[in-house]
């Protein structure tokens, strides 16, 4: 039998990413210090976003597609991967436990996102998944003596296996019913087996895989222990990457393989959105440990985000990419200055900050507007876009839910605004400034800041 | 021969007692089979499927969640002696250092 060697050009991100992995694996056992890994992650990404471009088509025999919808993602993930890296690399040396599998299990995590944007099929899918997941485990333990970071790596992982479970479940059920793993060609097969039970379960287990990897009620119980737990660099990183590709699956399965049945699937969301909207929401204003408030306000933006697929439109479906990478930068930011201070877990740790270090305070101020989605910040275009792509397909009254919850989110997000401005220090606040946290701070602020007056330059 | 709603109903009862399991129980290794044993389910209804379809895409997704499943064992055992050597318990309710 004779096969033929796969064409690699469409796949020649994901191989970089996956050498370079493997190759940090290996450097850190050579280098002492662990800042010239991170260097070498931050060039992989730049050879990554140059191959990105070029790198459309389908391989391996039609299971694995590069094209604009999974190339947006991929930017995305770059984005989150090269900040990440940007932030952790102080934090590890401050907290006194270097760890160059660090950098190695981020890089990890990233090609498997990667390759779930590019699936084209549920097996390959389903083993991107879980090399994102299997990664992201591991990395939330990676402080080892710290029992709170032992903790959110067992509720993760515990949670994490379930879900996968599910998926697995969900894609056999299809299978058995389709006699197909392709997407694409599951959408020719949907007309055919019409809406049995069976298909309505495939479809709830896979939606319900695909919401614990965007953190949605009610598979979002994992969130809060496991930001709180896992570090802050960590919890920037997964707190983006892996939501950004669950929406970039959930996309691309809702859209193609399920868009025979969409009003069926759309009613399951709309439950889904407004119960995220709600618990998030609601549960986040009664946090007093910032990245539980973050892990909430992240539940939140996974409801907002939903409102984008529910639309059921191209403009929706852009609507929700643009969101995803408005997030990053925005969230990414907040977590840069809670790792900037060297005390600020609490909420009220950030009081009086704008006396002692304004610019820091300034910086928290246009996340947290970016946050709540006050204009002119990327935040306000980001809901923006969101909502009009849901009027224009017809759901108002969605909208208008969306619009008070996000008032609502008002309240938690300017209480730290508050505690940094009209409130006095009780203890001198403490920062430790890098070069490298300094400059993801400077390209986030940026960013959230161009975003909000040239919205242009994400939405397309 | 075995009629395939058979496999399949066999898989639906393990994957049920899988889940119920995981939810139920408290002891973190008695979860961790409750998930092998619906990782494993899903495997039975695979195979039922591929060969029934006479399709061999079902047989090659169950090696993928058998190396897979073995990953993620290790993993989960990992973490589980990490936090074993800080705090010796096994049981969920005694993993309380974060509220919910």
């Amino acid at each position: 039998m004779n096969i033929p060697f796969p064409d690699l050009t469409p796949a020649m991100p994901e191989v970089i990413m996956t050498s370079a992995a493997v190759l940090l694996l290996m450097l850190d056992l050579c280098f002492k210090n662990k800042a010239l890994l991170a260097l070498a992650g931050v060039i992989t990404a730049g050879a990554v976003l140059y191959f990105l471009p070029v790198s459309m088509g389908e391989t391996f025999g039609g299971m694995f597609i590069s094209d604009r919808y999974s190339l947006y993602f991929k930017f995305i993930f770059m984005v989150n991967l090269i900040l990440t890296i940007l932030i952790s690399i102080k934090y590890f040396q401050k907290q006194d436990e270097e760890t160059g599998e660090h950098f190695s299990l981020l890089l990890f995590a990233t090609s498997g996102m990667m390759i779930m944007a590019s699936a084209k099929d549920l097996i390959v899918l389903y083993l991107g998944l879980e090399l994102m997941a299997l990664s992201t485990y591991v990395m939330a333990g990676l402080r080892r003596q710290n029992i709170k970071s032992n903790e959110a790596a067992l509720k993760y992982f515990l949670l994490g296996a379930f879900s996968s479970a599910l998926l697995l479940y969900g894609i056999s059920l299809l299978y058995g019913m389709t006699t197909t793993t392709d997407i694409y060609a599951i959408a020719d097969h949907i007309n055919e087996i019409g809406s049995t039970h069976a298909f309505t379960a495939a479809m709830v287990l896979i939606i319900s895989a695909f919401a614990f990897k965007i953190a949605a009620v009610p598979f979002h119980m994992w969130a809060p222990d496991v930001y709180e737990g896992a570090p802050s660099p960590v919890t920037a990183f997964m707190s983006v990457g892996p939501k950004a590709a669950g929406f970039a699956v959930m996309g691309r399965v809702l859209f193609v393989a399920f868009s025979e049945v969409q009003a069926d699937w759309t009613a399951i969301l709309i439950g889904i959105s407004i119960a995220t909207m709600a618990a998030g929401n609601i549960l986040a204003l009664v946090q007093t440990n910032i990245k539980r408030m973050l892990a909430y306000s992240s539940v939140a933006h996974a409801g907002y985000a939903l409102i984008g697929i529910i639309a059921g439109t191209d403009e929706g479906l852009n609507a929700m990419m643009a969101y995803m990478m408005i997030y990053a930068f925005m969230n990414i930011g907040a977590f840069a200055i809670v790792i900037l201070m060297n005390k600020g877990k609490e909420i009220s740790d950030y009081e009086g900050l704008s006396k002692e270090r304004p610019v820091a305070a300034l910086l928290m101020l246009i996340f947290m507007f970016s946050l709540t989605g006050i204009p002119p910040t990327a935040g306000f275009i980001g809901k923006f876009n969101i909502f009009l792509a849901a009027v224009e397909a017809g759901y108002a009254w969605l909208v208008i839910i969306a619009v008070i919850f996000s008032a609502m989110s008002a309240y938690y997000y300017l209480r730290v605004v508050r505690n940094m401005y009209m409130r006095e220090a009780k203890a001198p606040v403490i920062i430790t400034r890098s070069l490298t946290l300094d400059f993801a701070l400077l390209i986030t602020a940026v960013m959230v800041v161009l975003i909000g007056i040239l919205p242009s330059i994400i939405v397309r | 021969m075995v009629p395939l709603s058979w496999y399949i109903c066999l898989s639906a009862v393990i994957f049920g007692i899988g889940g119920i399991g995981f939810l139920v129980r408290r002891n973190v290794l008695i979860m961790l089979m409750s998930v092998e044993l619906m990782l494993n389910s899903v495997n039975i209804s695979l195979i039922a499927f591929s060969h029934y379809l006479q399709d061999l895409k079902g047989q090659v997704l169950v090696f993928f969640v058998i190396t897979v499943a073995a990953a993620e064992a290790a993993i989960g055992l990992a973490i589980l002696v990490a936090l074993a050597r800080n705090k010796s318990v096994l049981h969920t309710d005694e993993i309380t250092e974060m509220k919910g």
